[in-house]
């Protein structure tokens, strides 16, 4: 190499080995991390906030329907990004204004009608709100796919979550991603909850059924006092009352009348005090000792009077002594153990268990078989029937213990009552066919009518 | 006449939603039934002790047992009532509920189990038709919970289709002949028609 070459050489060189040297500076620095906010530019940092969804549309409250007031139904139509895969919606949140602060007791703050409004109601209480208009709150969340949001409170003006009626309230919808983005939807038109006074879906489903059933008990019950000859199957269990009692006379032993463990508002209860009055008079009739223990201090007052009377209307009342219905106690097995213990010291011929029962059904009639007594039972509860059946000599199943009472007093008017039930069953066996074959077969308009939404 | 107003009204509020109909009902059956619901404790109190202490001269049988009765009840009145005791949660009435109350219930429900084998002995019994068709049920219900293996699954099914079929549907018509009974002695008892639980035809 001559020098001219060596000469060129050298700045050659030079450069190669400048650049390495910038390359070996420059590099790891531009791979290291940086803060990113020593890193980002103020517009490329707008580039990465979180895109918001379309907004949801059509938002509209309107007072929730068939009910005491206090509730507003929330409804809009779905955002666009809602399940729409780019941008998807996670979920909506409900606001409301104005802002609801309270409750103030009347005695500390002065209510304006504008801004503090004073809620009265002489049961629900009495309190103080403040309305703070502009502000939004937020009511609840909603899942994507979503349309409808039910605001819900209560009418105790005293309480937190009291909802008041009559007042006007704005609702928007905020459009929520999974990425933090939001949007906030139009608000509402103004709406106000308020109570209505009559109920339609309960008119429409339950009304109008048990003016059908009205009518027809009435017009049987008619009927029957223009002398219409009713024919009513005969029920063993009834026919075998007479029976019973006769059996307990002459054996010169007591009836033993149990009235279930249900209290005096229960129907099962009330059919077993109808049937009450019936056997005490017949028992009175033939002097025969009765005793009725009762779980229940009320239906106790009720059976006394009952058979109190029933004994007047026999033209026995001397014969009638207050120990015959006697309470015992309200828990349950203490109970059992005590009529158990009055069958099996006292031979009791007879054992009517007519009323509501649970699990000592069996208890029940199992002790009076050992005893010897001949039983006539009776319940509406499903799950005790099978116990009854087995270990009594008679029972009445479901609806036979409300028929009962007609039976015993073969009154015209009692036995149209039972005709005009059967009819209502026949019919609403009828509609059940009617229903099934319409959901079978997708007959919207059947369907709907058997929808209850309520 | 008051019947008829109470039951008209129950029936009356039952379609009416608003906050006045609420207050009435709430008032009317919920507030009041308790309070009679007290005083009606007292003459059940009354009548338990009347009847057990005439139980007691009369020296009927197990007399005894009658001052049992009115030992407990005055022990629980007397711990529960009276002030300085600690009230119904007190230590002795959490005792005499503990150590006796809770054992003599469990007592009385234990019977259930050997009266349940005893009647299943008495109403399983292949004497017809239909007798056979229960006992076959109910035996292929019980042996549902028994580990048979590789026949498990054929008896859950049948045992789940009995209960879930016909068994079902049974309790159903019941269930629709109590609504239907429930409504119709409701309405003969707020229409007058009923009036044999006041002693009158």
């Amino acid at each position: 190499m001559t020098s001219h070459q060596q000469q060129r050489v050298i700045p050659q060189a030079s450069v190669f080995l400048l650049l390495v040297a910038i390359l070996l500076c420059v590099v790891p620095a531009a791979w290291a991390q940086a803060p990113a906010d020593t890193m980002m530019a103020p517009d490329s940092a707008a580039m990465m906030m979180p895109e918001p969804p379309l907004p949801a549309t059509n938002v509209q409250a309107s007072d929730v329907p068939n009910d005491h007031g206090h509730a507003l139904d929330v409804t809009w139509d779905l955002s666009a990004d809602d399940m729409a895969g780019h941008n998807d919606v996670l979920a909506y949140r409900i606001e409301r204004t104005p802002r609801f602060e309270g409750p103030f007791s009347p005695d500390s703050v002065t209510p304006d009608g504008k801004e503090f409004i004073l809620f009265h109601s002489a049961v629900y209480g009495e309190a103080v709100w403040r309305l703070v208009q502009g502000q939004w709150d937020t009511i609840g969340p909603a899942p994507s796919g979503e349309t409808s949001y039910e605001n819900r409170g209560g009418k105790d003006r005293t309480a937190n979550d009291f909802f008041p009626d009559y007042t006007n309230f704005e609702y928007r919808v905020i459009t929520t991603t999974a990425n933090r983005g939001e949007s906030a939807s139009a608000p509402s038109a103004p709406a106000q909850a308020y109570g209505q006074w009559l109920h339609l879906g309960k008119i429409q489903h339950i009304g109008i059924p048990i003016a059908i059933f009205t009518a027809l008990v009435l017009g049987f019950i008619g009927a029957a006092k223009r002398g219409r000859e009713l024919y009513i199957r005969p029920l063993s269990g009834i026919s075998a009352v007479d029976e019973a009692i006769g059996r307990a006379t002459e054996m010169n032993r007591p009836i033993l009348y149990v009235l279930g463990l249900g209290a005096a508002d229960e129907i099962a209860t009330i059919a077993s005090l109808t049937i009450l009055a019936r056997v005490a008079r017949k028992v009175a009739e033939h002097r025969t000792e009765l005793t009725v223990p009762c779980y229940d201090p009320v239906v106790m007052s009720i059976a006394q009077e009952t058979v109190k009377q029933a004994y007047l209307d026999a033209g026995r009342p001397d014969e009638y002594h207050e120990e015959m219905v006697h309470y015992v106690t309200q828990d349950q097995f203490a109970y059992v153990a005590a009529v158990n213990g009055t069958m099996l010291r006292r031979k009791t011929a007879t054992n009517f268990y007519l009323g509501v029962f649970y699990a000592e059904s069996l208890i029940l009639a199992e002790t009076g078989s050992i005893a010897g007594s001949i039983q006539i039972s009776g319940t509406d509860r499903v799950t005790q029937l099978p116990f009854f059946i087995v270990a009594c000599d008679y029972t009445l199943i479901g609806e036979e213990l409300y028929a009962a009472s007609a039976y015993l007093g073969r009154e015209p008017k009692l036995l149209g009552t039972l005709k005009g039930q059967d009819w209502a069953k026949a019919l609403f066996i009828a509609a059940t066919i009617i229903g099934a074959l319409g959901a079978a077969f997708q007959v919207q308009w059947i369907v709907s009518l058997f929808q209850m939404n309520f | 006449m008051i019947i008829f107003i109470c039951g008209f009204f129950m029936l009356f509020q039952y379609f009416v939603p608003h906050e006045q109909s609420e207050f009435l009902y709430e008032f009317i059956a919920l507030d009041w039934p308790p309070i009679i619901g007290v005083f009606a404790m007292l003459l059940g109190v009354m009548s338990l002790v009347r009847v057990t202490i005439i139980r007691i001269k009369r020296r009927s049988p197990n007399w005894q047992y009658g001052y049992v009765t009115l030992a407990g009840l005055a022990s629980m009145l007397f711990f529960g009532l009276v002030p300085g005791f600690g009230g119904q949660t007190s230590a002795a009435v959490q005792w005499e509920f503990d150590f006796i109350v809770r054992p003599t219930e469990a007592t009385m429900f234990s019977l259930l189990a050997f009266f349940i084998a005893s009647a299943a002995y008495r109403a399983f019994r292949a004497r017809s038709l239909l007798a056979t068709i229960l006992l076959a049920s109910a035996i292929v219900v019980m042996v549902r919970f028994m580990p048979l293996g590789p026949l498990s699954g054929g008896a859950v099914w049948l045992s789940d289709w009995i209960l879930n079929v016909p068994n079902l549907a049974a309790k159903r018509a019941i269930l629709i002949g109590v609504g239907l009974g429930i409504v119709s002695t409701a309405l003969k008892i707020i229409l007058g028609v009923e009036r044999s639980y006041l002693g009158r035809d």
